[in-house]
């Protein structure tokens, strides 16, 4: 059984099919890419996989169970994080507090614990305060622990959005272009990060835009544009396919590379 | 490592002892128990005593409200609504409870049951407000900003107009309900032996300071869980939601249940301040509880300092304080000379303007409020912050198409 199955996958926004019928899978232990030009219908895909959209028609499933419909809390219980492509921290919080927040589905005290103080609560305070370092550590931000989120520098915050993701102890974890913005050594930072992500049992699926880091750390690919797939596999087919190209570089562009 | 950064954090909020610190939380405790009793030794001043026992149940409703509009980032201008059933509540039910006792035959059974009723309802009240909180929070949890505001102030007038049209035969439309008058416990113990006179000092303790002690200890009570609820799990959750709910939502939060939290605790407070309202005063009717209440609650909490605590009490003191003080001043004897009967039933009609103005003049100049909570002086940071949200929200905006409800 598949960690993610997409089954004509669909959807439309009036008119407009976002995502067009996407058949694809994502196997345990896998990094998956999802690449594609703007507005090709990755972004989407994710909202669909985190409960943010309802499916129009298909079937998505995680796990063996369907996510069509269900709420984007819930999806993070079951056990897919997401980053967002616009940074979505909670900037008035500080860095460990905006991953301990990531650590809600995974504790469980509530009011009446809180006001009254008891053992239960302490510890899971204390328990949730570890956890929350521990993924601070893990993404290298141990040290801006008490920084206000809005004052990281954006290459931390895009780290931080990533800690937070990981404290929810996902099995799928979604990076939604984790490079943009980033300089040569960044990526490269990036890519280790994710492959260490990958070691500690989480499967990946990224949006990217960035090619180095996508053609380095990916076990396969799918090519999405105007919603539909053009072409899946692995990354040095990828590279060669033609309709990927001229998806990229526009029509003919193939031949013009091939005079090059 | 991590039990640094955890008492890095978390002392500066849950109160480092420092000496300070202390000292500021006694000079606080006397002032508040002491100016009370100094007002009421002197004849001409024990008015104050009521307009302070006035102001701190105002006080209570401002924190209640500071609950769900200040941590939870919901607008609620119907909040005397709450207010209204933690009072009918009160006395309904109070007003039963002392017809069973006096059957009682013990005569100091009797008294100290019947004085003690009031505390008895103040459970009650609490989980009939809570429940109305969430037989209000329950339906417009998807609503946002303006719709919000406006299904809330519907709520505040259903519940008032309930209460004037005789509400289960219980609340007797506009003449109101009285509550069957009886000792509070311990008021006639205090007035035998708490007395103090010298020279031109006589003081009494009277029932007007003792409903105002019992406001301060709701006060503190309110103050407590309020901390409490701070630093806890679903305080982090609140600060989440109102920061960014998508994001929040995603990362697990449920944004709906820590919505309803927060509007059933919020209205317990309201609640519990209808109790000493009901019982200071003796009687309660529908005129008590129009949407000025509410605006005025509101006003209280955004001039003080969203989300702040002492922003807010300072914010109640004043707006609650100040009409009262005013009216009661042409009453005085003492400072009749001041302002005549007239100037001052003049000053009162012209109140609304001038709290229109006020808030005006605060939102342009001083939007966080008098004594802000450090979170929301940041969140209101003007220009840059702003500038990054509009880019956010249109690249939203564009790679979605249109706006979609979540």
């Amino acid at each position: 059984m598949s960690l993610v199955e997409a089954i004509n996958t669909t959807m439309q926004f009036g008119g407009l099919k976002a995502v067009n019928e996407l058949n694809m899978h994502i196997e345990e232990g896998e990094i998956v890419a999802l690449i594609g030009p703007n507005g090709a219908g990755k972004t989407t895909f994710f909202n669909m996989l985190t409960g943010i959209y309802k499916p129009t028609s298909g079937e998505l499933t995680f796990a063996g169970g369907s996510v069509a419909g269900k709420k984007a809390h819930q999806i993070c219980r079951l056990g897919i994080a997401r980053t967002f492509q616009n940074i979505r921290l909670f900037s008035n919080m500080t860095t460990l507090e905006n991953v301990m927040v990531g650590r809600h589905t995974r504790s469980k005290a509530g009011p009446w614990q809180a006001v009254l103080r008891s053992p239960g609560f302490k510890r899971e305070e204390k328990a949730t305060v570890d956890a929350a370092y521990q993924r601070l550590q893990f993404v290298g931000l141990a040290s801006s622990a008490n920084e206000l989120a809005k004052n990281l520098p954006y290459g931390a915050q895009r780290r931080l959005e990533i800690a937070r993701a990981l404290a929810t102890d996902p099995k799928l974890l979604l990076l939604d272009e984790p490079a943009a913005g980033m300089n040569p050594q960044e990526s490269a930072e990036l890519t280790k990060l994710v492959g260490r992500i990958r070691k500690s049992g989480v499967t990946v699926l990224l949006i990217e835009h960035d090619m180095k880091v996508v053609m380095d750390i990916a076990d396969r690919i799918y090519v999405l544009d105007f919603g539909e797939l053009i072409a899946e596999g692995k990354p040095e087919e990828i590279q060669k396919n033609p309709k990927v190209i001229e998806a990229y570089l526009g029509v003919g562009a193939e031949a013009m590379l091939a005079q090059a | 490592m991590a039990e640094a950064i955890m008492n890095t954090i978390t002392k500066p909020r849950q109160g480092a002892w420092t000496g300070k610190r202390i000292a500021l939380i006694v000079g606080l405790l006397l002032a508040v128990v002491i100016v009370p009793i100094a007002f009421q030794g002197f004849q001409e001043l024990s008015f104050f005593v009521r307009v302070l026992a006035i102001a701190a149940i105002y006080v209570i409703l401002a924190l209640g409200l500071n609950i769900v509009t200040g941590y939870a980032g919901l607008l609620n201008f119907g909040y005397a609504a709450f207010y209204a059933m933690g009072a009918y509540a009160s006395v309904v039910v109070g007003n039963l409870v002392i017809d069973m006792i006096a059957k009682i035959g013990n005569v100091g059974l009797r008294e100290f049951l019947t004085g003690s009723t009031w505390i008895a309802m103040l459970p009650v009240a609490a989980v009939v407000a809570a429940l109305a909180g969430l037989a209000l929070g329950a339906p417009v949890l998807r609503l946002r900003g303006d719709y919000l505001a406006i299904v809330t102030l519907g709520f505040g007038e259903i519940v008032r107009l309930l209460a004037v049209n005789d509400f289960l035969g219980l609340t007797r439309g506009a003449m109101g309900v009285s509550t069957t008058q009886v000792n509070p416990v311990g008021l006639t113990w205090l007035q035998d032996n708490a007395r103090l006179t010298f020279g031109g000092f006589d003081f009494m303790f009277s029932v007007n300071l003792y409903w105002y002690f019992a406001a301060v200890a709701i006060i503190i009570f309110t103050i407590f869980v309020i901390r409490r609820l701070d630093d806890s799990r679903l305080g982090r959750s609140w600060v989440a939601m109102r920061e960014d709910e998508i994001a929040a939502e995603s990362v697990g939060v449920n944004v709906m249940t820590a919505k309803l939290w927060a509007f059933a605790l919020g209205a317990m407070f309201g609640g519990l301040a209808g109790v000493i309202f009901a019982n200071s005063q003796g009687f309660v009717s529908p005129e008590s509880f129009i949407f000025m209440e509410s605006a005025m609650i509101v006003s209280m909490v955004v001039l003080g300092g969203m989300g702040s605590i002492p922003g807010v009490i300072v914010g109640a003191l004043l707006l609650a304080g100040i009409p009262e003080v005013i009216s009661g001043v042409a009453q005085s004897p003492l400072l009749s000379g001041l302002i005549s009967a007239e100037t001052a039933s003049s000053i009162s009609s012209y109140r609304y303007l001038a709290f229109g103005l006020l808030m005006v003049v605060m939102m342009a100049v001083r939007p966080q409020g008098m004594i802000p909570s450090k979170r929301r002086a940041q969140e209101l940071q003007p220009d840059d912050m702003r500038i990054v949200e509009d880019e956010d929200q249109s690249s939203w905006t564009v790679e979605h198409g249109a706006r979609h409800d979540l």
